[in-house]
C-alpha cells in the first residue's frame, strides 16, 4: 500500500476537492472498482478455465492398429472409432485422416473408383488424400506412422507429417 | 340476464379483501384509473396506457409480435413437459426422443407441437423482421429496439440451432458437426470457442449436455429478458411505426 501515503502527488486533478486534489473519496472510489476489475476479471479467466474440460473420455489420439503383415499391398483399410484410413502402397504404409477437410464429416473410400469420398458435399480425395474436386480446401492430412518394437504399427494422429512420407517395413 | 349476474358476483369478488389487497383500487372507469392499473401492474406497465386505433388494425402489424410471442410461449411450456422424459446421455437421449413417439402417452403431439411450433417461430420472427424492415421500423426513434429485435433473431436461431442436436439422431449429429465446424474457421478464436461449445474435439456426450443446457436454460432466459426490453422499448418510442407516418403520405 505504498501509494497511499501521497495519493495526490502525480495524479491528475479530479472533479471534486480543492483545485488539483484528489479527494479521499475519490481516492477510495478508484481504488473500489480497480480492486472489483480485478476480481472480475480473475472470475472470468477462472470461469473459461473451468469451462475447459481438463479430462476428455475421447478416444485415445495414439493406438496401434497391429502387424504390417495384416494388411495386403493396395489396400486401405478403414478404423472407425479413431476415423483414419491405414494405406499399403507398393512402397509401404501411411495412415490419414477420413474427416473432410471441408466441414468434417466422415469420408468414405470408394474401391470401383480408387477415390476417398465425402457424402455431405461431394468432395472427392484420390487414395494419398490430395483433392480431387469439391469445397474441400485442404488434402486429408496424414499422421505419424511408426513400426514399435513388437511388430505392431503406431497411428499417432497428434503428429501431422508430409503426403510424401510413406514407412518402410 | 346473465351478464348481470355475472356482474353482481363480480362486484362482489372485488369487495372481498383478498381482492382489495391485490388491487389496491377501485374499478378502472376513468382515464386517470385507468392508466393506474396498468402502471400499478408488474405485467402491465411495460405496455402503453394508450395506443392509436390504427395501431391495432390487422394491417399495421399482422400481429407478428404477439404471435412469434405466443409460440414462444407455446414452446416453453411444451419444452418443459418433454424435459420431464428427456435425458441428456449418450444414447439415452436418441432412446427417449423414440419413446416420447410411441411410448409416452400424447409424447408424440407434444414432441411435433415442439417442432413444428419452433419451425413456425423462425418463419414468423424472420416474417417479423421484414415486415418491420420494408415499415421503416429500423428508423430513429427506432433504431435501438430494430437492434434488440435482430438479438432476438439471432437468439432464436441459437435456440433453434441447440434444439436440433437434441433428439441425437443422425440428422442432429451431422448438422451439428457441419456447423461447429463453420465456427472453428474463424481465425485464433474458432478452434477455442469450439472446445467451449463441445466441451471438447467431437461431438459426444459433453457437447449434448452443454447444447442441453444452452437450449433448455441460457438462452430461453435471455430470450426473455431481451423480449421484456423489446416490449417495454416499443412504448418508450412512442408505439408503432405506421404507414400513415411516412412521409410520402404527407
Amino acid at each position: 500500500m505504498s501509494d497511499v501515503k501521497n495519493p495526490a502527488a502525480g495524479s491528475q486533478p479530479r472533479k471534486k476537492g480543492e483545485e488539483g486534489q484528489v479527494t479521499r473519496r475519490d481516492f477510495f472510489n478508484e481504488v473500489a472498482a480497480a480492486a472489483l476489475g480485478i476480481a472480475a476479471a480473475g472470475g472470468a479467466v477462472v470461469t473459461v478455465k473451468y469451462l475447459s474440460p481438463n479430462v476428455l473420455f475421447e478416444p485415445p489420439s495414439r493406438f496401434r492398429v497391429g502387424a504390417p503383415d495384416d494388411y495386403p499391398v493396395n489396400s486401405v483399410t478403414y478404423f472407425a472409432d479413431q476415423k483414419v484410413y491405414l494405406v499399403r502402397i507398393l512402397q509401404g504404409f501411411f495412415a490419414e485422416s477420413a474427416i473432410c477437410t471441408h466441414l468434417g464429416c466422415i469420408t468414405k473410400w470408394n474401391p470401383m473408383d480408387n477415390l476417398i469420398e465425402c457424402p455431405c458435399h461431394g468432395s472427392r480425395y484420390k487414395r494419398d488424400g490430395e483433392v480431387v474436386r469439391g469445397p474441400a480446401p485442404r488434402p486429408l492430412p496424414h499422421f505419424a506412422l511408426q513400426l514399435m518394437p513388437d511388430g505392431t504399427l503406431m497411428v499417432d494422429k497428434t503428429r501431422i507429417v508430409k503426403e510424401t512420407l510413406v514407412l518402410k517395413v | 340476464m346473465a351478464t348481470s349476474v355475472v356482474n353482481t358476483w363480480f362486484d362482489r369478488l372485488r369487495a372481498t379483501r383478498v381482492w382489495k389487497s391485490v388491487f389496491r383500487r377501485g374499478p378502472a372507469l376513468t382515464n386517470r384509473t385507468r392508466s393506474v392499473a396498468v402502471f400499478g401492474n408488474l405485467f402491465l406497465h411495460m405496455l402503453p396506457v394508450k395506443v392509436r386505433e390504427k395501431s391495432l388494425r390487422g394491417r399495421a402489424t399482422y400481429y407478428l409480435g404477439s404471435f412469434a410471442f405466443f409460440l414462444f410461449l407455446v414452446l416453453t411450456i411444451t419444452g418443459i413437459f418433454l424435459m420431464l422424459y428427456y435425458h441428456p446421455a449418450d444414447p439415452r437421449a436418441y432412446l427417449d426422443m423414440k419413446d416420447l413417439k410411441f411410448v409416452v402417452s400424447n409424447g408424440v403431439f407434444l414432441r411435433n407441437l415442439h417442432r413444428l411450433a419452433a419451425q413456425l417461430m423462425v418463419v414468423v420472427v424472420f416474417w417479423h423482421l421484414f415486415h418491420v424492415f420494408y415499415r421503416g421500423g429500423y428508423k430513429p426513434p427506432h433504431e435501438f429496439n430494430w437492434v434488440i429485435g435482430v438479438v432476438l433473431l439471432l437468439i432464436t436461431l441459437f435456440l433453434s440451432y441447440t434444439g436440433y442436436l437434441l433428439p441425437w439422431d443422425q440428422l442432429a449429429y451431422w448438422a451439428i458437426t457441419v456447423g461447429t465446424n463453420i465456427i472453428g474457421y474463424m481465425p485464433i478464436l474458432g478452434k477455442p470457442i469450439r472446445f467451449l461449445l463441445l466441451g471438447g474435439h467431437i461431438i459426444g456426450e459433453n457437447a449434448l449436455l452443454r447444447f442441453y443446457v444452452l437450449h433448455c436454460v441460457i438462452l430461453p432466459l435471455l430470450a426473455v429478458f431481451f423480449i421484456a426490453v423489446h416490449f417495454w422499448r416499443i412504448q418508450k418510442d412512442g408505439g408503432l411505426t405506421l404507414p400513415e407516418d411516412d412521409e410520402r403520405k404527407k
